[in-house]
C-alpha cells in the first residue's frame, strides 16, 4: 500500500539530499587554489552523474538485493528488474533513488583526498569501482539485510555508510596520490570562502532531507531526526569556532566545518537519541575533528579538505555516540547511559569493520588505478591547474 | 636611486617577501600579473593533441631604493624566488629620477 503522505515527503527529501552533492563541490571548490575551483565543483558532479547510472544497473542490487552470505546483495535488481511503482509506504522505485543520491553523495565527498591533482578520466573509473567495491557492501550491510543490520548495529542515515567509507577512503585515496606539490612548502590560500560557506549551508539545508527523509515516512521520528540534526550542526558550529577563537581568530571556515563535523556525528543516532543528547554530539564532534584537523597538518598528510577529519572521524565518533545516547523512548534500543553498554559494543564492532574495510579495499583500487592508468595529472599540468588542464576552463 | 621589478612565481611570494623584510627591506609593492616568457608558456600534451596554456599568473614586486642595496635585493629575490625550472621569471632594474612621499615632504 502506498501512502500518499509518505511519497510526497521521500520524494521531496530525495531532491533535497541531491543538491547535498553540488554543495559539497561548493564547499571544498572554495577552499582550493582558485587554478582548481572549477574542477573540484565539477568532480563531485562527475561523481554523482557516474553514481547514478552504475546505481541503476547494477549498484543498487548490490546493495539491496537477496542477502548472500551477509556481505553483498544479490543480483536480482540489476538493470532494476522488478523494481516497481508499487511497494510498502512508498514505492520501491522511490526508495530506489533515494539510496541513489546517498551512493553519489558519499563518492562526492571523497574527492577531498584527490583535490586539484586527479586526472578525470581516472576519477571515473575509480569512482565506478569504489562505489562497486566499496559503497555497496557497506549500504548492504547495514541497509539491505548484510552482517551489521543482523547483528543489531544502528545506523539511523548512513554515518558508517557514508561518511566513516568517505572519511577513510579519503585518506587512503590521498596517500596512493600523494601530496600537492608545494604542499608543506608554499602558502595554498583558498580561492573563495564565501563559496565554502554556501556550500556548507546547502549542505545543513540537504541534511534534513536526508536524515529526516531516513526514517522513510512522515512521521515523529523524522521530525525528532530533523530537529536533532539542526541542533546538532549548531552546537558543533559553535564547538569548533570557539576552539579557534581560543586559538586565535574564530575564522568562518572553522564555524562551517564544525556545523558539519556536528552534522556526520548525528547522521546514524537522529532516529535514536533525544535533543539533549543531540547538543552533547555535536560539541563533542566539533571538537573532536578539529583535533583530528591539527593533527592531519602537523603529521604533514595532504588529505587536502579534511574529509578525514570530518567524515571519518566524525562518522566515527557518531557510530559510537549512538550506542552511548540512544534511548528505547526514542527509536526502541536503550544506549550505554541508560544501562545498555552491549549496544556500544555492537557500534564499536561495526564502526571498526567499516573503517578497515573501506581504508584497505580503497587503498587497493587507488593503488591498481595508479598503477594502470595513472592517478594523477602531470607535473606541468598541476602547476597550470587542474581546470585548464583537465576540463579546459578557468575561473580568472 | 634605483627601481628593482622583479617577476617572480606566485607561490614564492611569501618566501621572497619574508626573507626581504628580514633583509630590512619593509617597503614594496606587488601586482598580480599575467604573462610568457622565452618558452611561450607552457605546452600540456593531452590526449595526442597540444594544448598551450600561454599566459602564466605571475607576480610582480617593486621595491625603490638607495644604488647601493640594490645587488643586496636582487641576491635576495634570486636566492628565494629560483626553483631552476623554466619560468621563474625576470629582475629589471631603473634608474629613478624622484621619491617623493604623498603624506611627508
Amino acid at each position: 500500500m502506498i501512502d500518499s503522505g509518505d511519497t510526497a515527503f521521500i520524494i521531496i527529501c530525495t531532491a533535497m539530499v541531491m543538491l547535498m552533492t553540488p554543495g559539497v563541490g561548493l564547499f571544498y571548490g572554495g577552499m582550493v587554489r582558485n587554478k582548481s575551483v572549477i574542477s573540484m565543483i565539477a568532480l563531485a558532479i562527475v561523481a554523482f552523474a557516474v553514481v547514478s547510472i552504475q546505481w541503476v544497473l547494477f549498484g543498487y542490487s548490490l546493495a539491496f538485493g537477496t542477502d548472500v552470505g551477509g556481505f553483498i546483495g544479490g543480483l536480482d535488481y540489476v538493470g532494476l528488474n522488478g523494481v516497481g511503482l508499487d511497494g510498502d509506504g512508498i514505492p520501491d522505485m522511490l526508495f530506489m533513488v533515494f539510496q541513489l543520491v546517498f551512493a553519489g553523495l558519499t563518492l562526492a565527498i571523497l574527492t577531498s583526498g584527490f583535490a586539484e591533482r586527479v586526472k578525470l578520466s581516472a576519477f571515473i573509473v575509480f569512482g565506478v569501482l569504489w562505489t562497486t567495491l566499496v559503497y555497496d557492501p557497506l549500504a548492504h550491510w547495514a541497509w539491505g539485510g548484510g552482517w551489521a543490520s543482523q547483528l543489531g548495529a544502528l545506523d539511523f542515515a548512513g554515518g558508517t555508510v557514508v561518511h566513516i567509507s568517505s572519511g577513510f577512503g579519503a585518506l587512503a585515496a590521498a596517500l596512493i596520490i600523494g601530496k600537492r606539490l608545494g604542499f608543506g612548502q608554499e602558502t595554498m590560500k583558498p580561492a573563495n570562502i564565501p563559496l565554502t560557506l554556501l556550500g556548507g549551508a546547502l549542505l545543513w539545508f540537504g541534511w534534513f532531507g536526508f536524515n529526516a527523509g531516513s526514517e522513510l515516512a512522515a512521521d515523529g521520528i523524522a521530525a525528532n531526526a530533523f530537529v536533532v540534526t539542526n541542533i546538532a550542526a549548531a552546537a558543533g558550529a559553535l564547538a569548533w569556532m570557539g576552539a579557534s577563537w581560543y586559538h586565535g581568530k574564530p575564522s568562518s571556515l572553522g564555524m562551517i566545518s564544525g556545523a558539519i563535523a556536528g552534522l556526520v556525528a548525528i547522521t546514524p543516532a537522529a532516529g535514536f537519541v533525544d535533543v539533549k543528547s543531540a547538543i552533547v554530539i555535536g560539541i563533542i564532534a566539533g571538537l573532536l575533528c578539529y583535533g583530528a584537523l591539527l593533527f592531519r597538518v602537523k603529521r604533514g598528510l595532504d588529505e587536502s579538505l579534511d574529509a578525514w577529519a570530518i567524515h571519518g572521524v566524525g562518522g566515527f565518533w557518531g557510530a559510537l555516540a549512538t550506542g552511548i545516547f540512544c534511548m528505547a523512548a526514542i527509536g526502541g534500543v536503550d544506549g550505554l547511559i541508560y544501562g545498555n553498554p552491549g549496544q556500544l559494543a555492537i557500534q564499536f564492532l561495526d564502526a571498526v569493520v567499516a573503517m578497515g574495510y573501506a581504508f584497505i579495499v580503497t587503498y587497493i583500487i587507488a593503488l591498481v588505478v595508479d598503477k594502470t592508468i595513472g592517478l594523477r595529472v602531470d607535473e606541468d599540468e598541476e602547476y597550470v591547474g587542474t581546470d585548464i588542464a583537465q576540463f579546459g576552463e578557468s575561473l580568472l | 636611486m634605483k627601481k628593482v621589478e622583479a617577476i617572480i612565481r606566485p607561490e614564492r611570494l611569501d618566501k621572497v617577501s619574508a626573507a626581504l623584510l628580514e633583509g630590512g627591506y619593509n617597503a614594496m609593492t606587488v601586482t598580480e600579473v599575467k604573462g610568457r616568457g622565452a618558452q611561450k608558456g607552457i605546452a600540456l600534451q593531452f590526449r595526442g593533441k597540444e594544448i598551450v596554456v600561454d599566459m602564466i599568473p605571475k607576480v610582480k614586486i617593486e621595491i625603490v631604493i638607495g644604488d647601493g642595496s640594490v645587488d643586496d635585493i636582487v641576491g635576495i629575490i634570486r636566492a628565494n624566488a629560483r626553483t631552476g625550472r623554466n619560468g621563474d621569471g625576470k629582475i629589471f632594474v631603473y634608474d629613478i629620477e624622484k621619491c617623493l612621499g604623498v603624506r611627508s615632504d
